[in-house]
C-alpha cells in the first residue's frame, strides 16, 4: 500500500482539497483594528445581544459558519463533518454551536492552534475521500477567556508587556473535494514541545519552539526553502515569540524573516494594554479568513504556509507550577492559479 | 520531561530572555505613587470631615474605611476601577478601594452563575486570602506581643 | 499639610508594593496578602502606630492599615478579657470595612453587569 507521506511528519495530497469558502466574525475592538473593514461581520458590543459572553461566543461561531456555508453556496445537509474548537473548558462554545446543526461533529482542542488542527484534519478527511464537504470553525472571546484563565474582567490589575490580548473573533472555512479556491497541498502535524516556560503571561516564549520545530520539519519533509512560500503566517506568537522563533530557525540555518507575518501582530494597533500582541483561537482564524484567504483567491499570494501555535496549559496546571507544553500545526496552501 | 532536557531548557531560558521586554518599572512606580497617594488624600478628606463633626478618632477612621469601600465598589460597578488598576497597578490595588474592587469584581462577574454559588461564593476569591493571612499573622503577632516580648 | 503627609505616606506604600511586584513578578494577590501581613508585623513591632499618627489616612487606607487594625483590635480586647481577646478583637475592629465590602459588593453585583 502506498502512503501519501513525506519525511517525518508531513502528509501530501494526490488530489488536493479545496478551501471553497471562508468567513469571519469579530468583536468591536477587532473591528477598529487595521483589518477592520475586511471582516465579514463586526459586532459593536461584546455581548452580541446575548445574556452572557459564553453565549455571545457561541453566537459568533454560528454566525461565522452560516456565512461560510452561504459563501460556499451549500446547505448544511451536504456537509459531512463539522470540526470546531475554542478555548473554554469542555469547548462549550463549539459544542453548543454544533447543537444548532444537523452535521456530524468532532470537537477539537488545540488552544490557539485549533484552526490549523481543523484545517489539517478536514483536509485529510476530504483528501482521503471520507467527506465531500467539511466545515471547520474556531473562536475565542476576550471576556470568556479572561474570566477563565485570569481574573474577573472588572478586576483592576496591570497587564505585563509579555502578555497577549485574547481576540474576540471567530472564523470558519469550508473544505471541499472540488471547486474554486485555494488548494491544500500538504499538512504537517506538530509535536508537543516544552522548554520549561512557566509564566502563563508569556505564551510567545512558550510557543516559539513548537513553531520553529514544525516549520523546520515541514521544510525538511517537503525539501523546500522559506522562499518557496510567498508568506509564512504564524498564529499568535506575538512580538516576543516572533523574535525567538527567528533566532531558533536561524540556528538551523533557516531564515524566514522576510516571508513571515504573525497574525497576533496584525489584528490590533499595538497599544501597551495589548502587550505582545493578539492571541486566541479566533486570532488566526479571523485573520486568515478575512485577509489571506481572499489574497489566495485573487492570486495575490501563490503559496503560503499557515502555522498556528497553541499553548496547551490550563489554570490548574499553571497553579501547580507545571510548565507550558505547546503545539504548532502547518498547512500549506496554493492558489488556484499557481 | 521527554524531549527538551534540562540543559536545553536552561539554554532556551537564556536565549528567550533577550527578547522579553522589561517592565516599565520607573513609570509603574511613579503611577502607583501618584494614584495611591491621591486615593489616600480622598480618604484623608473624609477623615478630617468626620473628625470635624466631633466623631471619635477610631469611629471616624472606621467610617472612612467604609466610605472608601463604597467608592471602590461603586467605581468597579460602573466599570472604571479596572481601568484605574490597569494604569496604576498597586497604586489602585493596595488602598482599601482596591480591596473593594477585589470583592466586587468576582461578585459581578459570576452573577450569571447564580447568586449563591456565583456571586457569594466567588466574592472572596482574592479578598479571602487577605482576610485569612491578615488574621493568622495578627494572632501570631499579638501572641508574641502579649506573652513573649512583653 | 495633613493632605501632603497622607499623599506621601500612602503613595510610598503603593510604590513599594509596585516595586516588589515588578521585581519578583508574582501575582498581585500575593502582594496584597503580604502587605496585610507586613502591616500586622509592623504594628506588633510598634512601628505602624507612629506611621498612622504621621500619615493619617495615608497609613490607614492601604492594606497594611488593615493588618494594623487587626492587631490593634486584638491587643485592645486582650487587655480587657485576656487571651480570648485574640479571637474577638481582630474582626471586631475590622468589622465595618468587611461588612461594608460584603454589603456593597453584593449590591453592586445586583445593580451592575461587568463590562469587560
Amino acid at each position: 500500500m502506498e502512503f501519501h507521506r513525506r519525511g517525518t511528519s508531513t502528509c501530501i495530497f494526490p488530489e488536493m482539497p479545496v478551501v471553497v469558502a471562508a468567513a469571519s466574525v469579530v468583536g468591536p475592538r477587532e473591528g477598529e483594528g487595521p483589518l477592520g473593514r475586511l471582516f465579514d461581520m463586526v459586532y459593536n458590543d461584546t455581548l452580541f445581544q446575548e445574556t452572557s459572553w459564553e453565549k455571545a461566543e457561541t453566537r459568533m461561531l454560528r454566525q461565522a459558519l452560516d456565512l461560510a456555508l452561504a459563501k460556499a453556496g451549500i446547505d448544511q445537509t451536504q456537509v459531512d463533518f463539522l470540526l470546531a474548537g475554542d478555548l473554554l473548558n469542555q469547548i462549550i462554545s463549539s459544542s453548543y454551536m454544533a447543537r444548532e446543526y444537523d452535521i456530524p461533529y468532532v470537537g477539537l482542542y488545540g488552544a490557539c492552534a485549533t484552526m490549523a488542527e481543523g484545517l489539517a484534519l478536514g483536509s485529510l478527511l476530504v483528501g482521503g475521500r471520507f467527506a465531500r464537504y467539511v466545515a471547520v470553525a474556531s473562536s475565542s472571546h476576550h471576556d470568556t477567556a479572561e474570566r477563565q484563565y485570569r481574573y474577573p474582567t472588572e478586576f483592576g490589575y496591570q497587564r505585563v508587556p509579555t502578555s497577549q490580548w485574547t481576540a474576540t473573533a471567530a472564523g470558519a472555512v469550508i473544505i471541499a473535494a472540488k471547486g474554486a479556491g485555494p488548494r491544500v497541498e500538504a499538512v504537517t502535524v506538530g509535536r508537543v514541545q516544552d522548554y520549561g516556560v512557566i509564566d502563563p503571561n508569556d505564551m510567545g516564549s512558550a510557543m516559539a519552539p513548537a513553531f520553529a520545530d514544525t516549520v523546520w520539519r515541514h521544510l525538511q519533509d517537503m525539501s523546500r526553502k522559506p522562499d518557496d512560500y510567498d508568506l509564512i503566517l504564524s498564529g499568535d506568537l506575538g512580538k516576543i515569540g516572533v523574535g525567538i522563533s527567528h533566532r531558533l530557525l536561524l540556528q538551523k540555518g533557516i531564515d524566514i524573516e522576510s516571508r513571515h507575518q504573525d497574525s497576533g501582530l496584525l489584528l490590533y494597533e499595538m497599544k501597551p494594554e495589548i502587550g505582545a500582541g493578539a492571541s486566541g483561537c479566533g486570532c488566526i482564524a479571523s485573520v486568515f479568513t478575512a485577509k489571506f484567504w481572499p489574497d489566495l483567491m485573487a492570486g495575490k499570494i501563490k503559496r503560503m504556509l499557515l502555522v498556528a501555535t497553541g499553548a496547551l496549559h490550563s489554570p490548574t496546571s499553571c497553579q501547580q507550577g507545571e510548565s507550558i507544553p505547546s503545539i504548532a500545526h502547518a498547512v500549506a496552501l496554493v492558489s488556484e492559479t499557481a | 520531561m521527554t524531549k527538551a532536557c534540562i540543559r536545553e531548557r536552561e539554554a532556551y531560558s537564556r536565549l528567550s530572555e533577550d527578547y522579553r521586554p522589561k517592565r516599565p518599572i520607573v513609570r509603574n512606580i511613579i503611577l502607583a505613587f501618584v494614584v495611591g497617594g491621591l486615593i489616600c488624600v480622598v480618604g484623608q478628606f473624609f477623615l478630617d470631615y468626620l473628625v470635624s463633626r466631633k466623631l471619635a478618632p477610631t469611629q471616624a477612621q472606621a467610617m472612612t474605611s467604609s466610605i472608601m469601600v463604597f467608592l471602590g465598589a461603586f467605581l468597579t460597578g460602573i466599570g472604571v476601577y479596572d481601568k484605574l488598576g490597569r494604569l496604576a497597578g498597586m497604586g489602585a490595588a493596595l488602598p482599601i478601594t482596591g480591596f473593594a474592587n477585589s470583592v466586587v469584581s468576582p461578585a459581578m462577574e459570576f452573577k450569571r452563575e447564580g447568586f449563591v454559588l456565583g456571586v457569594s461564593a466567588k466574592m472572596f476569591q482574592v479578598a479571602g486570602p487577605v482576610i485569612v493571612y491578615g488574621s493568622l499573622v495578627s494572632v501570631l503577632v499579638s501572641i508574641l506581643r502579649l506573652y513573649i516580648f512583653k | 499639610m495633613t493632605y501632603i503627609k497622607a499623599f506621601v505616606v500612602g503613595g510610598v506604600l503603593c510604590a513599594i508594593a509596585q516595586f516588589i511586584l515588578d521585581i519578583t513578578k508574582v501575582n498581585p494577590a500575593l502582594i496584597m496578602v503580604s502587605f496585610v501581613s507586613a502591616g500586622a508585623i509592623l504594628s506588633g513591632l510598634g512601628i505602624y502606630g507612629p506611621l498612622v499618627k504621621l500619615g493619617g489616612a495615608g497609613a490607614t487606607i492601604p492594606l497594611t492599615g488593615f493588618g494594623h487594625t487587626l492587631v490593634t483590635g486584638m491587643l485592645e480586647d486582650a487587655a480587657k478579657m485576656g487571651w480570648f481577646g485574640l479571637l474577638t478583637g481582630g474582626l471586631r475592629a475590622a468589622s465595618s470595612g468587611l461588612t461594608a465590602a460584603i454589603l456593597f459588593g453584593y449590591l453592586m453585583a445586583v445593580l451592575f453587569n461587568p463590562k469587560g
